[in-house]
């Protein structure tokens, strides 16, 4: 089989080695991901967001921290500040670039501690039952019964405002719906045959949790932590609006919201072009999130 | 005996990453009233066959024909809102299971009831005695108490009884049965196909018996349909289905197990290639 | 000798006045090589008896000795060496993100073999796989071939007695043939003892020297497969059930 192209070989049946097989697995799925219109056009964004983030210094035409008095408030089209500059005279555009790089870090940290929390707490309840589940629900209501916000407003403001305080307060906030999901797949998947056939083979319980129930999980974690990206987002944002997240001059999307609002009636654009910025990368996200939702969920699959 | 059904050349398509897949590959056969039953393993296209009759195909499949014309009228050329006309009216249906067939949270006298004033003007105590005697044509007796009760308190047979008491109700020309009894116990088959029968017979309704058990429609149907890999492969009477010609349903009856005559191996069967490339055998008389 | 015996078995599901009892007094044995039947009708009992041996089920009392030792209510590992289980549903038996090579090297670990990559190839020629199916997921395996799989699984211990969920009857007729061979063959190979759960009385024949028939969790009578192809049960039941089969 010397004229077997790439893509024959990706799409076999008969997988040979242990990697044929799992790269197969994922051209399939990036095969019916790609079929999805507007969820490759969320990744599109979202891919543009990351190369913009790390060539910040290279896209962005003026130093995003430099004031220039004499400048202020230029309305968007001008020359050299194609959207203006703030109440300092800074290039908003230049702010917006470098403002990336802060909303991915805080994405990026929220993604890796939520969902993870929440599978731990969701899979050991769901899985253990009895007490341990009692207990670590109850604590998951807790944190549920606040309002999202409120609760990250308290936590920041004891832990001092910034922008790690502001994702950990977020993380905090986040997980219990992560809980809640790990739970109730847990649930269904824990009574399954294949957990009994394994159980006859002798193996604990972190074996089961850990290489059984966790990727099957995992999957629906992913596509409601996407969907929930463009929420964070916005809570971020909205931390940075209420002064508690990133502090100025840092150019956090919200936080230029936030100084905006002050001239939002005779110079709209200083606040609403942050806001377009959250606006579409929220919908990025969504927009793939429904996409991952079709590839991964496999109870759609079949 | 008079056609109420009659289907040429119908393909069931789905079109797929690898290309297209065709589950039924041109199937023509016809039903008067009679029991026909069509018998194939999973994937023989047995399933398609009976919902494609019914347009009942999802989307991205498709169904195509020369014709299905029920009682003179080309099926594939009504409009969806016709369809639905012709589906419970015209032509019912059995599923397999009936628990995925009831809706859970409504009593089960009040689905009958519902199913029935659907169909027929009539006041709420018209249709409740129309639903207890439909009930007792089903061999259930406390028809008053089946009528309070809630479809999870129903045990599998009672089930697939009320199913068939509701598919009943506006006195279809057609019923098509698939698998109605692969989920109940021996005992319990046998009355719910004696009841299933006897109603048929009665009504001189048109069946058409989807199932997977060669002795099940061999003792249970007129005629016979044999399918595999989406064609019709043998059609025969079915008191002579022992004595099938085709060799894959010879091999079928042969693999199967016997109390009558016990075999140190069972048979297995070796399925050629050749069988899914001849033309299908029409089942129109 | 006695590979298992089971004396006085009771099987429960809830508590107080949900309390169901599923097994009552079940009594029987069946000895080193021999192949038992259990059948009856759904709701009968039958496959919580081989829940409650596995201890899926723990909610049991009475005695069950394997080999004479009686089990205790927590299964040690040594257990689940010698006594293994097939499933009723290939489709539900699988992990569906596990492909074969890791369902049966995680067992084989788990049972702390050597040499698992030999070992995975020598189980999969055992039931009639072969090599090309070794890194396939379950959702590219007919059921026939995933049943294989899950009897695969359960042969990795190298256990003695194998415990038969109605390991065919989600298949077609013609591939539970195979399977049925199969297994005929696998037990006259590593001279095993089955248990076999089944509501086909004709596969039960097929496959067993005796059976226990079983109504309401109860069993109503224990023959041998010369009495059932002869259709002399004692029991009215048993003989009802002999004449529904046939």
């Amino acid at each position: 089989m010397a004229e077997q192209t790439l893509r024959e070989w990706l799409l076999t049946d008969t997988p040979t080695s242990r990697r044929h097989a799992k790269l197969s697995a994922l051209y399939q799925g990036w095969l019916s991901f790609r079929s999805n219109t507007m969820a490759m056009i969320g990744l599109g964004i979202l891919v543009a967001l990351v190369l913009i983030a790390v060539a910040a210094p290279i896209l962005s035409p003026h130093d995003p921290f430099v004031q220039d008095l004499g400048n202020r408030l230029l309305p968007l089209g001008t020359e050299g500040h194609v959207f203006g500059t703030d109440s300092l005279g800074r290039d908003i555009l230049s702010r917006l670039i470098y403002g990336a790089r802060i909303t991915l870090y805080i994405v990026a940290l929220v993604a890796l501690i939520a969902p993870v929390v929440g599978l731990l707490v969701g899979t050991v309840s769901g899985y253990a039952g009895g007490w341990i589940d009692v207990v670590l629900m109850r604590i998951t209501d807790i944190f549920l019964a606040f309002p999202r916000l409120v609760l990250a407003l308290a936590f920041v403001a004891a832990l001092g405002a910034g922008i790690e305080n502001a994702v950990l307060a977020i993380s905090l906030t986040a997980w219990p719906p992560y809980a809640r999901i790990a739970r109730a797949e847990t649930l269904t998947i824990r009574s399954s045959d294949y957990i009994a056939a394994i159980r006859l083979q002798g193996a604990g319980a972190l074996r089961i949790i850990t290489r059984h129930i966790w990727p099957l999980c995992i999957s629906s974690l992913i596509v409601r932590v996407t969907l929930d990206m463009a929420g964070i987002i916005l809570a971020a944002a909205g931390l940075g609006f209420l002064g508690l997240g990133a502090q100025p001059p840092s150019p956090e999307w919200g936080a230029m919201i936030s100084e905006g609002r002050r001239f939002i009636l005779d110079h709209w654009w200083v606040a609403t072009m942050p806001g377009l910025a959250i606006f579409t990368v929220s919908l990025a996200f969504n927009l793939l999130g429904d996409g991952l939702r079709d590839v991964l969920d496999p109870k759609a699959g079949e | 005996m008079d056609k109420l059904l009659d289907i040429e050349n119908l393909w069931v398509r789905f079109p797929t990453r690898q290309g297209v897949f065709d589950a039924v590959r041109g199937v023509s056969f016809s039903l008067g009233r009679e029991r026909l039953g069509i018998v194939g393993e999973s994937g023989s296209g047995k399933s398609m066959t009976g919902r494609a009759i019914l347009r009942l195909i999802r989307p991205p499949g498709i169904v195509e024909a020369d014709h299905i014309n029920l009682g003179g009228v080309d099926l594939l050329k009504k409009t969806d809102k016709q369809m639905r006309a012709v589906r419970g009216q015209r032509i019912s249906m059995v599923m397999q299971d009936p628990k995925f067939s009831l809706n859970p949270v409504t009593t089960i006298g009040d689905q009958i009831m519902e199913a029935y004033r659907l169909h027929n003007k009539v006041s709420k105590s018209g249709a409740y005695a129309k639903a207890v005697e439909m009930l007792n044509a089903v061999s259930i007796r406390d028809a008053d108490r089946v009528m309070r009760a809630y479809p999870h308190e129903m045990s599998g047979g009672m089930g697939q009884r009320i199913m068939i008491a509701m598919m009943l109700i506006p006195n279809p020309e057609i019923l098509i049965a698939d698998e109605p009894t692969s989920a109940l116990d021996v005992s319990v088959q046998r009355q719910v196909l004696d009841i299933m029968d006897a109603l048929v017979k009665e009504r001189g309704m048109g069946l058409i018996f989807i199932s997977h058990d060669l002795n099940l429609v061999a003792d249970f149907c007129d005629r016979v349909l044999i399918m595999y890999a989406g064609r019709i492969v043998e059609v025969c009477a079915a008191d002579k289905l022992h004595e099938a010609q085709h060799p894959y349903t010879r091999g079928l009856l042969n693999s199967l197990p016997r109390l009558d005559a016990p075999r140190a191996r069972l048979e297995v069967l070796r399925r050629d290639p050749a069988w899914s490339e001849t033309p299908s055998v029409s089942g129109r008389v | 000798m006695n590979m298992l015996e089971i004396d006085n078995l009771n099987v429960w599901f809830g508590r107080a006045r949900d309390r169901v009892d599923a097994v009552k007094d079940a009594t029987f044995t069946v000895g080193e090589g021999e192949s038992f039947g259990l059948v009856g009708e759904s709701g009968s009992g039958k496959s919580t008896i081989l829940r409650a041996i596995t201890g899926l089920v723990p909610t049991w009392s009475g005695e069950i000795k394997v080999r004479q030792d009686p089990v205790p209510k927590k299964r040690p590992k040594s257990f689940f060496k010698s006594v293994q289980m097939v499933f009723q549903d290939p489709y539900a038996s699988l992990h569906p993100r596990h492909s074969v090579d890791q369902v049966l090297g995680e067992t084989l670990f788990l049972h702390g073999f050597r040499e698992i990559d030999a070992r995975v190839v020598k189980l999969l020629d055992d039931v009639g796989l072969g090599q090309k199916f070794r890194f396939r997921y379950p959702h590219q395996l007919s059921g026939g071939q995933r049943q294989r799989v899950a009897i695969a699984r359960a042969l990795a211990p190298e256990p003695k007695l194998l415990l038969l969920d109605e390991p065919t009857s989600a298949l077609d007729v013609s591939v539970q043939a195979e399977i049925l061979n199969l297994l005929a063959d696998l037990r006259q190979e590593h001279k095993l003892t089955y248990l076999m759960v089944s509501h086909d009385l004709s596969v039960v024949g097929h496959m067993c020297d005796r059976l226990a028939v079983m109504k309401d969790g109860e069993i109503v009578e224990v023959m041998d497969v010369a009495a059932l192809y002869a259709m002399k049960a004692v029991h009215p039941y048993a003989q009802h059930l002999l004449q529904a089969s046939v």
